[in-house]
Order: structure tokens, then C-alpha cells, then sequence
């Protein structure tokens, strides 16, 4: 059972302005688990994405040998029939289906035409004993918990005779009960002989499960470890992850923190379908004037669902705590109540939740701020204008006239956009969800700049992000969050990769620097 | 790299944008509609389309559907729809033919029967605002699809008109009631004597087509000004002036004619002052423009602080008080109110509004446009009936018409 299943030769993709992955090779071996950990961004997703021909061979360079021969793949259906099966984050089942047609869709078990009930329940039966799931083949998929579907999928592939599965993330939504059960699977189906490609940032997952790991960072492989045998520590893995060359990437700048003016108090909050799923756990937090403040936390740690939460409870149920704007206590229950209040969110997807994108940008800036606008009972166009033409100088937004529809902006411009309509409703306090995700590193800079100019002004502005050097070269403060629950707090001077990522990744403790 | 590609767009877009005080889309249909009345013009016998009584029988016969359109428009951009609005027009009809005509048999409620015509409309559209605030309810707070609120309301309104009606007509209206669907201003020429008007013209037509173009003079000129001042770009001199001039041309062109007739239709003063409301509403006031927002990103707008249900429940308000109206003059256009009325204006109006440029996925549409919309709709229709075009060959036309114009939109909105 030796040799190698899965060779990818200087693997290359670009999107226009991007090069996502740059001379990639990658090796897996027959019947192992082979991790691929990396920052968010680092590409580790697009080069999953290259493999299973979800971008179809033509679309990147470099060629991918599996089993031995060099497969051009051009859908998803090429690499399934290959024996090549990916299960995304996003799991791809139908909710009003049963276990069994899940497994089964697109792979229908038939006789004459039709689909032979029995047979398909039998054989959903025995693939479900095959993954440790114990259920009705004909419950349906929403009744069942994310741990049990995640099984349901691996099932699925085990049906196509699956012989490389590649995970992402997919204990990221699963308990410590379900996640090692999975992990426990996975294991087992390595000694049947078929081979894994798991992403994770759980890294102590990492640390246990696999055979080998590969380090992707800013789209290039930085090292492939060998797990076994060889003590291969998370710090050794965070170091690859992580070590880059940080200078001059950000503006420097001398805070002046003056006194309080944010404090969140034991801030809980619930899954907004599932009640008793816990998300938001007894976060309290604390932002100065002038101060810029970083929450670090992986992908679904809460990060966001804790900012949407305070901002107007735009996000979750049963929600408690207390939220004090400089030293008051401030009603939030609404989103218009929070903007009253002080505190302005811009969202991390801009597309969807932060723009009117078939609006143009003079409407998008002011729709937040509208009642300032108003004289007698009439918005004034005009004055929407002047001011929509201020920010497109002092942000600097590239753009022939603030008619110009925000569609058409790239996503840097699109950005300052978001952040103008904030900055405009005149906030104590901005929260900015990944103020640079998705943009290029000039326009990264200028955001870095303007965040800057806030707290210069007085302002309080936390800064969520998945980049750990992002928040290290502007924050002057980090919050850790894992699971929900703020797990450390660094100071600007004690902040570096590997003591965030180590908070990041912790159990829920919190840990002061 | 990056650069040169971004001076690239910024040209082309520049150009674009030169044409965006030129908005193509609406112009165009314009054009169109006035394509269909020059079309009409040539092929009716003796041009009968642009005969005096014929604008007159146009603006009447079509005004309910554009007052329809109005509301939908409103309910379109939001990303709703509703299909009930023919029979809440014929609901408020039977509404409005009880508190006006017929007495109420029930003992202590004859009252209501006693009512002057006027206070009778008032409380038809106030019944009609009603009947919006719980269609309102159902869709704004409890999150029922305004389609599935709209079929629903679509058969309970036509059931209540039923009930009310008791299976029979309720008429004859008073004079002054049928006047504002069949009524004239100024038809007996009161006008015409004190200023010397000879009587084949009316003068009092003339006169409020004269205020009208300079109403619109004005308005031009102040907005452009204004856009000036504020350093905006601003339509080119030349068609600036030439739209204008064409506008006003057309503007006294109709008002010439119905002066030839009878004067101006009730009907087309009460839809001027509707478009030019609803317009300003659409455009500058913060109702307005959270209903674009809303219907351009829904998520967007609520993390704006847009209280998304209100906006929402007032949108229904809104559409069914209109529909209410549109009952009212259907009920006096007719001189009866009778249950059968209105029967599929919705999907007339649904029509106006979308060859009018609104988009499906809502965010999109004007006022004005619908307007234009629910004419192309209207010339055919007038033109097809001069031409004794049979009914069947005009649902076949008005189908192709209403798809190729949303195909239209498609296409150039995928091309872009």
C-alpha cells in the first residue's frame, strides 16, 4: 500500500488581478491522511477546487496525475468518477430528503426506469453501519444533527467507491463528541485503504490524525512535514503558517488612548434556528477612544455573529448582556437603536450585506445617514451629492463621478464605499469585519490608513480579521476568540503569530498576556 | 498592469456615464410608445387614433389600470407583488356604492347611506387602507409571501364585493360622483366666454395645458440649475433643450385635442397629480428611497437601521388605498358598481410596470416608466380595436409585447 495516489505538478491559477496558487506541487501518498493547513486566503480551498475540477482543467496550469495517469477533469462528474469525492464546509444535502436518497442523489439505484426502494434502503443501510451512523435510512436530512450529516456525506462517497476523499473543515460545526468520532472514521477508512486530504485549522486535530501536512501560504507550498514519527509540534506548523515578511506592509502610527468608550458585559448569544446551540459565550470586552482593537479568531469562531449581535441584535437569539457607549448604557435591541447609539458595523461581505449594488454610490453612502439629509420633508439630491463627493476625495474612491453604480467599483473601492456610509452616521465606535478581505495590497494600505485616521479622531474601532499579521501591524490591542468565547487578550507589544494562533485554536480558557 | 486596465474602464465608463443623464432605457420606450401612436395614426381609418374623443376615450379608459400601476410599481420595487388589487378595486366599488346609493337594510346603520358623495370616496379609500394594513400585516409582520397574501386577497376581496353586492348592481351614482371617471373640467365653457375662447376649442383645456408646460419649464430649469450649482454633471445643452421642446410639443399636442373635445378628463388631472406625487415621493423622500434600498439588498438595507417591516406594511397600505381609488373610478366610469369589476387589472398592471422597465428581482422601476408602460399597453389595445383587430390576435400581441420587453431588458442588462 505504498506510492504515491495524488501527484500535483506546478500547479498555477490566477484570477484577474490575483494569483491564487503559484507553482503548487503537492504529493499524497497511497492511504494516508494528508493535512493542508493554512491562513484563510492562503489557497487552500482553490487548490481543492483545481483537483476536483470545479475549475476545469484548462482554466489553471500544471497537470494532476492520480492513479497514475494525468487527468484533465472538467466538472465535478469527471474527478467523482475517478474516484476523487469532496465534502465542503457547506454540506451538499437536501434538507427534505431522506438519509438514503441523499446518499444516493444522482446515483439512483434503478431497475426498469425506476428507482428500486428496496435495494437503495439496503444499501444506504449497510454504508451507514460503514460510517457509524446509526439512524432510519428514511429520516429526513433536517432531523438529524450537522455531526450525523457530515456521516451522511461521507456515506454518499463511500457510494461513488470513493479512493481520495478530501474534508474541508469539517469538524468546524461539530462538537468535541462528533468531531472525534469523525476523526475516528476517517482513521478506519484509511486502513480500508482509502486516502484523505483533510483542511483544518483545528490544529490539534492536525496533530493527531495526520500522516502528513502540507503548509500553503500566500498561494505557494511552504513545506510538507512528515507526522510521523518525527515530533511535529502545532508551534512548527503556526510557524509555517504564519512567517512572513511584515514589514512595511502597514502604516505606522503613535496612539493616543484616551478613556473608555465601548464595554460589552457578558454578552451571550444563541443560534438563530438552533436555541440551544450557544455561539456568542459571556464575551466582555473593552474599546478606549483612539484606540484600535483587534478580535482574532478562526472561521466560525463567532467573531461575527458576536459583532452582528451587538450591532442592533442583527444576529442570533436569546441574547444577554450589557453594552455601555462612553459610559452609558445603550440600547441595541434594533439596528437603528445601535446606530443611535454609536456604534456602526461594516459588514466582511460587502456584496451581500454591506452594498445596493445596482445603486450607485451616492445613494449607498447616504442610506444609512438618510434623515440627515432631509430638508422640509424631502431628501435633498444635491446635498447628497456634495457630501457623496467629499468621501470620494477624502477616501479616495476611484470612480469617474458618485453616479457611478457600485457594481461596477472594484472591491477596494467598494469597500471605502461601505466605510464612507458608516464613517457618515457619525460613530463612536466602528466595527470592521474584514475590512480587507478580497482586495489588493495598495488599496489594503489605504484602508490600514483611514482605520487609522478614525482613532486619531477619537474614535474607538475594533478590526476583525483571519489575517494575523493584518491585526498585529495595526491593532494596538488583540482579543483571541475561540468557540465564542474570548480565550486571550494581547497587547500590541506582546502580540505575535504564534501566541494568537495559540489562543485561537485553544480550548475555552481565558488567558491574559 | 492593474492600472492601465483601470484608466481603460474609467474611459469607457466616462463615456457611459455621459449617457447616464441620458437614461436610455426610458427614452427609449418612449420612443416606442410614440412609434405605436404614429403607427396607429397611419393604419386606423382616417387616422381615428389621434381624433379629440379618441385621446379622450384613452386617458378614461385607461386610467384606472395607471392608478393600479402606481401602487405596483411601489409593491415591484420592494420585490413584492400582489394580485389582489382587481378585486379590492371591486370590493371598494361595492364599498363606496353602499355608503353612497344604497340604503342598508340593517336597522340603526342607515346612517352610513346618508353620506355626501365626497365623504363617501373618503371612506371607501379609507376602507380600501384598511384592507391594505392587513394585507400588510400578513406579508410585513408575519412573513407570508406577498404572492401567496395577494392569490389569497385576490379571492376573499372578490368574495366580500360578492357579499356586499348580494349578487346584484348597486347604481346610479350621483351626477358629481360619476364625474370624477366620466366628468369633464369645464365642459360647459364657463371659461371660453370670459376670455373670448371661440367654442369649437375649450378654454379652460388650454389654459391648464399652458400652467402644465410651465409647470414643467420650471421644474426643469430649477433641477438643472440646482445640479449646476452643486457642480453635477448635467444633460447636454442641446438635449436639454431639444427634450424639452419635444415634450412640450406633445404636451400641447394632447391639449390641443382634448380641447377639441370636451376639455380635460377628472380622471387625467387626478393622474398627473398622482404621478407627480408619487414621483417626488419615489425619489426624495426617506420612504422612497428605503423602499429602492430594500428591494436592491434586502440584508443590506435592514443593517442600514431600516425598519424593513414598516417600510413594508406601509407599501401594502399604500397599493391597496390606490386600488381603492382605481375602484372608485371604475365604479363611476361604469355609473353601477357591480362584482364582476376589475377582473384581472391586476396582471394589467403587473404589466405596465414591468414593460415599464421594473425588474423582477425588484430594486428597479419608476413611476413615470410604469406610466409609459400602462400607454403602450393602452395605444395597442385603442389602436388594435380601431383597426376591428379581433380579441384573440390582441392577447396574442399584448403577450409577445409584455415578454419581448422584459426580454429586452435582459438582454441589454447582460450585455453590459
Amino acid at each position: 500500500m505504498t506510492g504515491t495516489i495524488l501527484e500535483m505538478r506546478s500547479i498555477t491559477k490566477t484570477f484577474p488581478g490575483v494569483v491564487a496558487l503559484d507553482d503548487v506541487n503537492l504529493q499524497v501518498k497511497h492511504g494516508e491522511i494528508h493535512a493542508i493547513c493554512g491562513e484563510n486566503g492562503a489557497g487552500k480551498s482553490t487548490l481543492m477546487k483545481v483537483l476536483s475540477g470545479v475549475y476545469p482543467h484548462g482554466s489553471y496550469s500544471g497537470d494532476i496525475i492520480f492513479n497514475g495517469k494525468t487527468r484533465e477533469f472538467s466538472n465535478l462528474r469527471d474527478s467523482e468518477a475517478e474516484g476523487v469525492v469532496i465534502i465542503h464546509q457547506e454540506l451538499a444535502l437536501s434538507p427534505h430528503l431522506s438519509i438514503a436518497e441523499n446518499i444516493f442523489l444522482r446515483n439512483e439505484i434503478k431497475k426498469f426506469g425506476l428507482i428500486n426502494w428496496n435495494e437503495t434502503n439496503k444499501c444506504a443501510k449497510d454504508l451507514m453501519d460503514r460510517v457509524g451512523l446509526r439512524e432510519n435510512p428514511n429520516t429526513p436530512i433536517k432531523d438529524i444533527g450537522v455531526g450525523k450529516q457530515q456521516l451522511v456525506e461521507i456515506a454518499k462517497a463511500l457510494s461513488k467507491e470513493v479512493k481520495l476523499l478530501i474534508l474541508d473543515e469539517p469538524t468546524a460545526a461539530l462538537n468535541d463528541e462528533d468531531s472525534s468520532h469523525l476523526l475516528g472514521l476517517l482513521r478506519a477508512l484509511r486502513d480500508q485503504g482509502i486516502t484523505s486530504i483533510i483542511i483544518s485549522h483545528k490544529l490539534h486535530e492536525i496533530e493527531t490524525i495526520a500522516d502528513t501536512t502540507t503548509i500553503l501560504r500566500d498561494g505557494e507550498v511552504v513545506e510538507s512535514l512528515d507526522m510521523k514519527g518525527s515530533n511535529v509540534s502545532q508551534e512548527r506548523i503556526i510557524k509555517g503558517m504564519v512567517g512572513r515578511d511584515m514589514e512595511n506592509r502597514y502604516p505606522t502610527r503613535v496612539a493616543e488612548v484616551g478613556e473608555e468608550i465601548l464595554r460589552v458585559e457578558n454578552w451571550n448569544a444563541y443560534h438563530p434556528q438552533d436555541h440551544a446551540r450557544k455561539i456568542v459565550d459571556d464575551v466582555s470586552i473593552v474599546v478606549n477612544r483612539g484606540e484600535i482593537v483587534g478580535l482574532a479568531g478562526i472561521m466560525g469562531a463567532g467573531r461575527t455573529e458576536f459583532a452582528r449581535s451587538v450591532f442592533g441584535h442583527s444576529y442570533g437569539t436569546n441574547i444577554t448582556g450589557k453594552v455601555f457607549v462612553a459610559g452609558k448604557e445603550a440600547n441595541v435591541r434594533t439596528v437603528a437603536d445601535a446606530i443611535r447609539s454609536g456604534i456602526a458595523y461594516a459588514t466582511e461581505d460587502r456584496k451581500r450585506f454591506g452594498l445596493n449594488l445596482i445603486e450607485d454610490i451616492k445613494r449607498n453612502v447616504t442610506l444609512a445617514s438618510l434623515r440627515d439629509f432631509v430638508k422640509g420633508f424631502l431628501v435633498s439630491s444635491n446635498e447628497e451629492f456634495r457630501k457623496a463627493n467629499e468621501y470620494r476625495d477624502s477616501m479616495n474612491i476611484k470612480a469617474p463621478s458618485v453616479l457611478t453604480v457600485t457594481n461596477q467599483l472594484s472591491g477596494g473601492n467598494q469597500q471605502k464605499v461601505v466605510l464612507s456610509k458608516w464613517i457618515n452616521v457619525n460613530p463612536e465606535v466602528l466595527i470592521l469585519d474584514e475590512p480587507t478581505r478580497g482586495i489588493d495590497v495598495g488599496a489594503k494600505y489605504e484602508i490600514y490608513l483611514i482605520i487609522q485616521r478614525l482613532a486619531s479622531e477619537g474614535k474607538g474601532v475594533i478590526v476583525i480579521s483571519s489575517e494575523l499579521p493584518e491585526l498585529i501591524g495595526i491593532c494596538d490591542r488583540i482579543y483571541a476568540i475561540a468557540e465564542g468565547a474570548i480565550t486571550g487578550e494581547v497587547s500590541r507589544a506582546n502580540a505575535d503569530p504564534e501566541t494568537l494562533m495559540k489562543f485561537m485554536t485553544a480550548e475555552k480558557e481565558a488567558t491574559h498576556v | 498592469m492593474s492600472n492601465s486596465a483601470q484608466e481603460k474602464t474609467t474611459g469607457l465608463a466616462s463615456l457611459r456615464e455621459r449617457f447616464k443623464g441620458v437614461n436610455l432605457r426610458q427614452n427609449g420606450l418612449f420612443v416606442a410608445l410614440l412609434g405605436l401612436v404614429f403607427y396607429f395614426a397611419v393604419t386606423t381609418p382616417n387616422s381615428a387614433s389621434l381624433t379629440p374623443s379618441n385621446f379622450s376615450n384613452l386617458v378614461v379608459q385607461n386610467g384606472y389600470i395607471l392608478v393600479l400601476a402606481i401602487g405596483m410599481v411601489i409593491v415591484i420595487i420592494a420585490g413584492h407583488i400582489d394580485l389582489s388589487v382587481g378585486s379590492v378595486a371591486a370590493f371598494i366599488g361595492a364599498v363606496a356604492g353602499i355608503l353612497v346609493v344604497r340604503p342598508l337594510e340593517q336597522d340603526g346603520w342607515e346612517w352610513l347611506s346618508a353620506l355626501p358623495w365626497w365623504l363617501g370616496i373618503v371612506g371607501a379609500i379609507a376602507v380600501g387602507a384598511l384592507v391594505g394594513a392587513w394585507q400588510g400585516f400578513w406579508v410585513a409582520y408575519v412573513g407570508i409571501p406577498a404572492f401567496i397574501v395577494g392569490l389569497a386577497g385576490m379571492l376573499l376581496f372578490r368574495g366580500l364585493a360578492l357579499m356586499t353586492l348580494q349578487n346584484t348592481n348597486i347604481g346610479p351614482f350621483p351626477d358629481e360622483f360619476r364625474a370624477i371617471g366620466n366628468g369633464f373640467l369645464d365642459k360647459e365653457q364657463a371659461l371660453n366666454v370670459m376670455l373670448g375662447v371661440p367654442p369649437e376649442l375649450n378654454a379652460s383645456a388650454l389654459v391648464v395645458t399652458m400652467l402644465g408646460i410651465l409647470a414643467l419649464w420650471v421644474h426643469q430649469l430649477r433641477q438643472r440649475v440646482g445640479r449646476i450649482k452643486y457642480e453635477q454633471v448635467v444633460e447636454p445643452v442641446a438635449w436639454f433643450y431639444s427634450k424639452n421642446v419635444i415634450l412640450t410639443a406633445m404636451v400641447g399636442f394632447v391639449g390641443f385635442q382634448l380641447s377639441r373635445a370636451n376639455g380635460i378628463p377628472y380622471t387625467l388631472l387626478l393622474l398627473v397629480f398622482l404621478v407627480v406625487v408619487y414621483s417626488v415621493i419615489m425619489n426624495s423622500t426617506q420612504f422612497g428611497r428605503y423602499v429602492y434600498a430594500i428591494g436592491g439588498n434586502l440584508n443590506a438595507a435592514m443593517l442600514s437601521g431600516i425598519n424593513v417591516r414598516r417600510v413594508n406594511f406601509w407599501i401594502f397600505v399604500n397599493m391597496s388605498s390606490l386600488a381603492a381609488l382605481s375602484g372608485v373610478l371604475i365604479a363611476a366610469r361604469m355609473n353601477s358598481a357591480v362584482p364582476k369589476a376589475g377582473d384581472g387589472f391586476e396582471l394589467d398592471a403587473i404589466s405596465s410596470v414591468f414593460i415599464g422597465g421594473a425588474a423582477v428581482q425588484g430594486g428597479v422601476g419608476t413611476v413615470i416608466g410604469s406610466m409609459i408602460g400602462g400607454m403602450v399597453q393602452g395605444v395597442l389595445a385603442n389602436g388594435m380595436n380601431l383597426n376591428s383587430v379581433g380579441i384573440d390576435t390582441q392577447m396574442t400581441i399584448k403577450g409577445l409585447v409584455l415578454l419581448f420587453a422584459v426580454a429586452f431588458d435582459v438582454w441589454s442588462k447582460n450585455r453590459k
